[in-house]
């Protein structure tokens, strides 16, 4: 092994350099390189808001949403490594739970407020935004329970076939979810249509921060509270409670866990059904923020795998970093690559996401928290 | 190739081959339902090659891809690119280089491998369900960009890709039956190559890779290269039915390559079964004719189709249909076939067993005392 090393180490060490030098390169151009782009024309240093030196308040205004992003990633991507963390189960209809919590809340709103396609902020109070949530939580709690125990508990362990399993779920669901959603709405009913959640009232504000200047909508810094709360309440939940010491119990050694007369099947049962609950906060709050339309079960799911690609399969911590990661590069690209004139290269953010993980997994193929299997 | 040592499974396997390719053979030459030829047996042929792609890294390589339909469409997209020309027809979105037709092709097919390279690279140091994972991520990226970088693709893709085919093959919207029988002689040299490529020492020891990968590594064979070639190849043959598909389809979109195109390729490779090269085919052929028969129209007892109870369409009942074939035999169709000449053999791995009170081990295959 230290032979292997050593000889590998030029082969290992250009890479990593340049790796490095790409990260300094990235954080120089957003920090003092890039200039604001002219109405017409501009070249590489060119960007819509220029350097972070020079216009820091847009640039703190991009790291505010950032962090608003990656706790909504964060919250949803939370529960699918906590499946996947305890059970090795890749839960791939979990962008479908989150799809079908989002309208299971909506319809819920609508019935309360009884208005139509869509709300304005003040027509709804704090109630009518938290009993949607409270409705849909569980909703979504019992499915993946359905699913879990139906399919899942006698395939425990076959990885592949229970990839297989949850993606059929996921195209059953998202089909039933075109036919039977939404419902309130008249004219474009059913379909799977964009359709909006809304914050209750009180949020729709801006605060000043007094860090130069920004100004910053509420509803996001809720978001980002929310976040913030999950993760606390997933770490002492897991860390604190006789519950989370058992499921971490069961992570680490399974059987050994099960011989000291711990029934893990209700650990998994709970497992399963918090990590579906997970998905289902996810969905309620960044609906609101926002919308809701089929097709983004497909991209929950993969933001859901980026994020525990990234930051390490079924790890919290992990999920944290990776949600971070994910979240600052996906709103940095679309914010500070190249613009010139109206023709831009903020279409080309997506292939960041890919530089993300390739950079990730090519110096640690678990991912940033992950541990040898 | 002496019949007197084959197998029952064998024999029987074979005549059946054989029965069924004279009957492609011969298909459009008789006058056979040509709807049926040039839909349905087509689409059978180059989606089974795509298909094909994927069962030869999940059978020999232990990897499940979910890029195989990335790459698929990137050759469509790459192929368009090239050899379309713009001017008064070419609305679509596109370079429209104009290039010779076919280095447009050999171009897309290399193109594509290169790509296949790249990702197989980055993937390559893991397996089973993490490479299902980072693969779909491939995928969903793929969507994304060929969606957003309008100069190459936008939403609307690129179109009349079938007007461009190189002067040997000619105009095939004026002979259908040579694209179905490029289709079906690129098939069958898929599907020899593959058998062919498994029995090479390459083959073999991918297969070692397969079952031991800290084996075959410490015995000093390179587990990731392995892998990466092995990616590299179905990318290669992925690319192939691209190609076909581009001149069958004409145009070639990001909703070619999103996530449930993804899934339904992996539907038909699951269908067929993810250990048999055939079952590409089979599963093509069975997913297209589901897909071509079961309209909104359909009534189906109990689920009220196309009506009241459970709403929906083609894609809930291929979704349970998937569903029952998972649970009732993750081989797929092939590997029910198998059962037939295996009494006992490989029941007890499926439904029968209670639930587990102590889940299997998961982190490694069991390792064989030999």
């Amino acid at each position: 092994m230290i032979d292997r090393l050593r000889t590998e180490r030029p082969l290992t060490l250009a890479p990593k350099l340049l790796a490095a030098g790409l990260v300094v390169f990235a954080l120089l151009y957003v920090i003092v390189i890039t200039k604001v782009a002219p109405f017409t024309g501009g070249n590489w240093r060119t960007t819509t808001f220029g350097s972070a030196l020079h216009d820091p308040s847009s640039f703190l205004k991009i790291v505010l949403d950032s962090l608003t992003f990656a706790s909504a990633l964060f919250i949803v991507a939370s529960g699918f490594a906590l499946i996947f963390g305890l059970m090795r189960t890749v839960n791939m209809a979990h962008g479908s739970f989150y799809l079908l919590a989002g309208y299971i809340a909506y319809e819920v709103q609508q019935g309360m407020t009884g208005q139509g396609l869509s709300l304005s902020s003040g027509e709804v109070n704090t109630w009518e935004w938290l009993v949607p949530l409270l409705v849909a939580a569980p909703c979504i709690m019992v499915v993946g329970l359905v699913v879990q125990q139906g399919f899942l508990r006698w395939t425990q362990g076959q990885e592949l076939r229970q990839a297989l399993i949850t993606i059929a779920v996921s195209v059953i669901i998202a089909d039933q979810i075109i036919a039977h959603f939404p419902r309130n709405v008249q004219g474009q009913r059913f379909g799977g249509n964009a359709v909006d959640l809304t914050w209750p009232g009180w949020t729709d504000r801006f605060v000043n921060l007094h860090v130069g200047g920004v100004q910053y909508s509420l509803a996001k810094l809720v978001v980002l509270g929310i976040g913030v709360a999950v993760g606390v309440g997933l770490w002492l939940w897991l860390y604190r409670t006789k519950t989370g010491m058992k499921i971490r119990a069961g992570v680490d050694d399974e059987k050994m866990t099960s011989a000291l007369g711990i029934n893990i099947q209700v650990m998994f049962a709970i497992t399963f059904a918090v990590g579906c609950m997970l998905a289902a906060l996810g969905a309620v709050v960044w609906a609101s923020q926002s919308n809701i339309s089929s097709g983004q079960d497909g991209q929950w799911l993969l933001n859901s795998l980026v994020v525990v690609i990234v930051g390490g399969m079924g790890s919290i911590f992990g999920a944290a970093a990776g949600a971070l990661l994910y979240a600052f590069v996906a709103n940095f690209a679309a914010s500070y690559l190249p613009t010139t004139g109206s023709d831009c290269c903020t279409q080309y953010s997506t292939i960041l996401t890919f530089v993300l993980i390739a950079l990730v997994l090519s110096f640690r193929p678990r991912g940033l928290f992950g541990k040898a299997a | 190739m002496n019949p007197s040592t084959w197998t029952l499974q064998q024999q029987v396997e074979r005549s059946i081959g054989a029965a069924v390719l004279v009957l492609v053979l011969i298909w459009p030459a008789v006058g056979f339902s040509s709807y049926w030829a040039h839909q349905i047996l087509v689409e059978t042929f180059l989606f089974g090659i795509a298909a094909a792609s994927l069962i030869f890294l999940s059978a020999w390589g232990g990897m499940v891809s979910l890029a195989q339909t990335a790459l698929f469409g990137t050759t469509g997209i790459i192929l368009g690119n090239l050899a379309t020309k713009g001017g008064p027809g070419g609305v679509s979105k596109g370079l429209h280089l104009g290039w010779d037709p076919t280095l447009a092709v050999v171009l897309a097919i290399l193109g594509t491998t290169l790509l296949g390279l790249i990702g197989g690279a980055v993937a390559s140091r893991s397996t089973g369900i993490y490479f299902l994972m980072i693969t779909l991520t491939y995928s969903v990226i793929a969507t994304y960009t060929l969606g957003q970088v309008t100069k190459i693709s936008g939403f609307s893709g690129i179109g009349g890709i079938n007007r461009y085919t190189p002067g040997w093959i000619g105009d095939l919207l004026a002979h259908p039956n040579r694209l179905y029988y490029i289709a079906l002689g690129t098939a069958v040299v898929v599907y020899v190559g593959i058998r062919y490529i498994v029995r090479t020492p390459f083959g073999v020891s991918l297969q070692g890779v397969r079952d031991e990968p800290v084996r075959m590594s410490s015995l000093g064979y390179a587990v990731p290269f392995h892998r990466t070639i092995a990616f590299t190849f179905a990318a290669f043959v992925a690319a192939l039915g691209g190609v076909l598909y581009a001149w069958w389809a004409g145009q070639v979109a990001p909703g070619d390559v999103d996530l449930p195109q993804t899934i339904s390729l992996l539907i038909m490779a699951v269908i067929g079964g993810l250990t048999r090269i055939e079952g590409a085919w089979i599963g093509a052929f069975a997913f297209i004719l589901m897909q071509n028969y079961i309209t909104s129209s359909t009534h189906v007892p109990l689920l009220g189709f196309g009506g009241t109870i459970f709403g929906g369409s083609f894609n809930t009942i291929i979704g349970i249909v998937f569903l029952l074939i998972v649970v009732v035999s993750p081989d797929g169709l092939t590997g029910l076939w198998g059962r037939l000449f295996r009494p006992g053999g490989r029941w007890s791995k499926g439904g029968g067993e209670p639930a587990a009170t102590v889940a299997e081990s998961v982190q490694k295959p069991v390792v064989d005392p030999s």
